[in-house]
C-alpha cells in the first residue's frame, strides 16, 4: 500500500534533480551584482518553500488524526515534521554558505525569510524530544499532533511578525516570487522547485513505507510466535503502531 | 461560566497559601535585571536595549510561571478530579490562562518600577499610559501559550525542559512586537508615540492563538 | 431500568500490553460488583474505564444506560470515584476542597458541612490535608466521592487506613446498603466476597471469573492471587 508508484517517483526524482542541476550550471545566467554565488538561491529557496509547506502539510494530517483517531496520520505527519527539519537544516547550510558567500559573514539578520525560519526550525526541532519523552504510543502521538497543529499556526503568524520588523530597515534582498527575475532565472527556478517537491515526496513516500514494513514486520512476529518474540520495544519518538 | 470561577478561585487559595509562584517570578526578574546590568556593562538603558532588555525578563519570569502552573495537578491527582466533574473541559483552559495572566500583571507591578529604578535612564512616568496595552495584550499572548505548553509539558518526563523549549520559539513574535512596541516608550529623550501596528500584530497573535488553544485544549486532556 | 453497567468484550492496550481484554459482565442498579486480582491485572484500568477517564479500546461499554465513550459527558456527574490517590489538594484545608468540589458539581455547599460532620472531621474541616493522617484523608476523599450524590461508585479499597469506627461511619456513604450501584475493588478475599452480588476476577488483563456470587467459591478467588508469580 505504501510502496507504490515508489519506483517511478525515485527515477522522476533523480532526473529533475539532475535537470535542474544542469539547468543551474549551465543555463542560468549568473547575476549581476552577486555573480556565480547566487546561484545558491535555486536550492536555498526550493528547500525553504518545500520544508515550510512540510511543517504545514504536518499540521493537516495532524488535525485529521485528531478528528478520526487513525494511526496513519500520525505516522504521516511524524514523517512530514522529521524530513522537513531534515530539509531545514539544509536551508540554513546554503543560507549561510550564501551569506558568507555574499557578505563574508555566516549569518545575516537582514534577511526576514531566513530568520522566520531559523524560529519555525527550532520550534519544530522540539517536535521529536517532546514525542521520545511520552511513554504511552496514544498518548505521544495525540499530543505530538497538538504541538504540529500549533506549530502549522505558527508559521505564517511568525512570518508576519518578522517581516514587519525587518521590513523598515532592510529591504528585501532576495526575490523569491521571480518577479523581476528574467525568463532563464525563472525557468530555472521552477525546475528547481518541482525537483524538490519531487524529491520530498519520494523521500516521505520511502519513509512511509519503511516504517509500515517494520510495524508490520512486529505485529507479525508477535502474533505468530507470542508476545515476547520481538523483543521489548526500545523507546522512541517515532509511531510503533498503526 | 461559574466552573472558571471556581477553578481561578481555587488556584488563587493555593497560591496564597504557598505562596510559591509570584514571590519567586518577582525576584527572578529582579536577578534578572542585575544580570543584563553586569552582563551589558550598563548601568543605564533607554530606547530599544531597555525595550529588548525588559521583554526578555518578563519572558523568562512567564516561563517560571508556567512550569508551575499544572504542578498542583499533577501532583495532588487534580486532573482526574476536574475530569469526573460535569463541566465544559475547556473551563480549565481558560481558568489557568487568567490566571497565569493575573501572575504575569502582579509581578509587572512591581519588576516595572523596579526596571525603572535598577536600569532605566528616562523616567517611565509619561510612558505609563501607552505602556499599559502593550503590557496587556503581551501579557495575553504569553498566558495563552503558557497555558498550552504548560499542559502538554504535565504529562512528558522532562517536564522542565520541554516547557522553555517549546515555549520561547512560540513566544518570540510576542517579543517581537512587544519591544518594537515599547521602545520609542523608553526613548533616551522622552517618551515617543506608541506605533500602532504592533499592537494589531499582538492583537492577531492573541486571536488566533487563543482561538486555536480552545479548539486543541481539550485533546490534551482526554485519555 | 437500566442497568448500571454493562460491558461486551471491553479491551484496552498500553501500547503493545495488552491492559484489558474481553470483560463481558452487567451490573443492575444498587447491586455490587467485587473486583479482584493481583497487581497488574488490570483493576485500575477497569475502574478508569468505568469512570470515563480512559476510553476503552475495544468492545463496547455502557454505565447508566450511556454509551462510552461518546455520551461519557452525560454520566460523568453520576458517578463517584474513590480511587488509589485522594484527589485533593493538599495545601488546601478539607472544608476548601470539598467546597471546591460542591462548586464544580453545583452541590449545595451546606452538604460538605453535612458530609464533614458524618465522618467526624468537622472540627479539622480547615486544617491543610497534608496536616491528616492518611485515615482522616481517606474519610475526606469518600466525601468527595459521594458529594454529589451519584448513582454509581467506584471505589478502589475503600476501606484502606480506616480504623473500624471510621468504616462505620462511612458504611451509609459507600457501603451495600447505601443506594446507589457499587463496584469495589478490594484484596480482602472474604470481606469483599460478603458484600457482592457479581464477582469478577482478572488475570493479566483477562477475565477468568465472571459470575454471580452464588456460583464462585472463595478458593477459585483466592487462586487469582497464588500464583501471581509466575513469569
Amino acid at each position: 500500500m505504501y510502496g507504490r508508484g515508489l519506483r517511478s517517483l525515485s527515477i522522476a526524482s533523480l532526473v529533475l534533480v539532475t535537470g535542474a542541476f544542469a539547468l543551474v550550471f549551465f543555463y542560468a545566467p549568473n547575476e549581476a551584482d552577486q555573480g556565480f554565488v547566487q546561484k545558491i538561491f535555486y536550492l536555498h529557496v526550493p528547500l525553504a518553500i518545500v520544508a515550510l509547506c512540510g511543517f504545514v502539510a504536518g499540521g493537516v494530517y495532524a488535525i485529521r488524526y485528531l478528528r478520526t483517531g487513525d494511526r496513519a496520520h500520525d505516522l504521516r505527519s511524524y514523517v512530514a515534521i522529521h524530513l522537513s527539519l531534515i530539509f531545514g537544516v539544509g536551508v540554513l547550510a546554503t543560507g549561510a554558505i550564501w551569506a558568507k558567500a555574499s557578505w563574508g559573514a555566516w549569518w545575516v539578520w537582514d534577511e526576514p525569510t531566513l530568520v522566520s525560519f531559523l524560529i519555525v526550525f527550532l520550534l519544530f526541532a522540539c517536535y521529536q524530544p517532546l514525542r521520545f519523552s511520552i511513554d504511552d504510543p496514544e498518548r505521544q502521538a495525540r499530543y505530538a499532533a497538538v504541538f504540529a497543529i500549533i506549530g502549522g499556526a505558527f508559521v505564517p503568524l511568525n512570518f508576519l511578525a518578522v517581516r514587519l520588523a525587518e521590513s523598515l530597515i532592510h529591504p528585501r534582498v532576495l526575490s523569491t516570487t521571480g518577479g523581476a527575475m528574467p525568463g532563464e532565472m525563472r525557468m530555472t527556478f521552477l525546475i528547481s522547485l518541482i525537483a524538490i517537491v519531487c524529491l520530498f515526496v519520494t523521500l516521505w513516500k520511502y519513509e512511509l513505507a519503511s516504517k509500515h514494513a517494520s510495524m508490520r514486520l512486529r505485529a507479525l512476529k508477535r502474533a505468530l510466535a507470542g508476545d515476547d518474540a520481538a523483543g521489548p520495544l526500545a523507546r522512541t519518538a517515532a509511531p510503533t503502531q498503526l | 461560566m461559574s466552573t472558571v470561577g471556581a477553578l481561578v478561585r481555587k488556584d488563587l487559595q493555593l497560591e496564597l497559601r504557598t505562596r510559591e509562584s509570584v514571590p519567586s517570578m518577582f525576584l527572578f526578574s529582579l536577578s534578572t535585571f542585575v544580570l543584563f546590568r553586569f552582563g551589558l556593562d550598563r548601568e543605564t538603558l533607554a530606547g530599544d536595549l531597555a525595550s529588548g532588555v525588559l521583554w526578555v525578563t518578563l519572558l523568562f519570569a512567564a516561563v517560571l510561571g508556567m512550569n508551575r502552573l499544572f504542578v498542583a495537578e499533577r501532583e495532588e491527582g487534580g486532573f482526574d478530579a476536574f475530569l469526573l466533574a460535569p463541566v465544559d473541559r475547556t473551563a480549565l483552559f481558560v481558568a489557568k490562562a487568567a490566571v497565569l495572566f493575573g501572575f504575569l500583571v502582579a509581578v509587572e507591578i512591581a519588576a516595572i518600577p523596579a526596571f525603572a529604578v535598577l536600569l532605566l535612564g528616562p523616567s517611565p512616568a509619561q510612558a505609563l499610559p501607552e505602556l499599559l496595552p502593550v503590557l496587556l495584550l503581551a501579557d495575553a499572548g504569553i498566558a495563552i501559550i503558557g497555558t498550552l505548553v504548560g499542559a502538554l509539558a504535565i504529562q512528558t518526563r522532562a517536564r522542565d525542559l520541554i516547557v522553555p523549549l517549546i515555549s520561547l520559539p512560540l513566544i518570540l513574535p510576542v517579543v517581537i512586537a512587544a519591544g518594537h512596541a515599547t521602545a520609542p516608550l523608553f526613548a533616551e529623550a522622552g517618551a515617543e508615540a506608541l506605533p500602532g501596528r504592533w499592537l494589531g500584530v499582538l492583537g492577531l497573535y492573541d486571536l488566533v492563538f487563543g482561538l486555536l488553544a480552545l479548539a486543541v485544549f481539550d485533546f490534551l486532556l482526554e485519555d | 431500568m437500566a442497568p448500571a453497567i454493562e460491558l461486551e468484550d471491553v479491551g484496552r492496550a498500553y501500547g503493545e500490553r495488552t491492559a484489558l481484554a474481553g470483560v463481558t459482565l452487567t451490573l443492575e442498579p444498587g447491586r455490587t460488583l467485587a473486583v479482584f486480582g493481583a497487581n497488574g491485572a488490570g483493576k485500575t484500568t477497569l475502574l478508569r474505564i468505568l469512570a470515563t477517564l480512559l476510553r476503552p479500546h475495544a468492545g463496547r461499554a455502557r454505565v447508566l444506560g450511556r454509551d462510552l465513550p461518546a455520551d461519557g459527558w452525560a454520566v460523568r456527574g453520576r458517578i463517584g470515584l474513590l480511587a488509589h490517590d485522594p484527589l485533593l489538594y493538599r495545601e488546601l484545608s478539607a472544608r476548601e476542597n470539598l467546597r471546591f468540589h460542591a462548586r464544580l458539581h453545583s452541590v449545595d455547599e451546606a452538604r460538605v458541612e453535612a458530609l464533614l460532620d458524618r465522618v467526624g472531621l468537622l472540627a479539622r474541616g480547615d486544617e491543610p490535608v497534608r496536616t491528616l493522617s492518611r485515615g482522616m484523608a481517606q474519610r475526606v476523599a469518600i466525601c468527595r466521592a459521594t458529594l454529589h450524590e451519584p448513582e454509581l461508585l467506584l471505589l478502589d479499597e475503600p476501606l484502606a487506613n480506616l480504623d473500624p469506627g471510621a468504616a462505620d461511619a462511612v458504611a451509609p456513604l459507600i457501603g451495600r446498603n447505601a443506594g446507589p450501584a457499587r463496584v469495589v475493588v478490594s484484596h480482602d478475599v472474604e470481606h469483599g466476597l460478603d458484600e457482592a452480588d457479581v464477582v469478577l476476577g482478572l488475570r493479566r488483563g483477562r477475565a477468568e471469573i465472571v459470575a454471580a456470587r452464588g456460583d464462585v467459591a472463595e478458593a477459585d478467588v483466592r487462586a487469582l492471587y497464588g500464583s501471581a508469580v509466575r513469569a
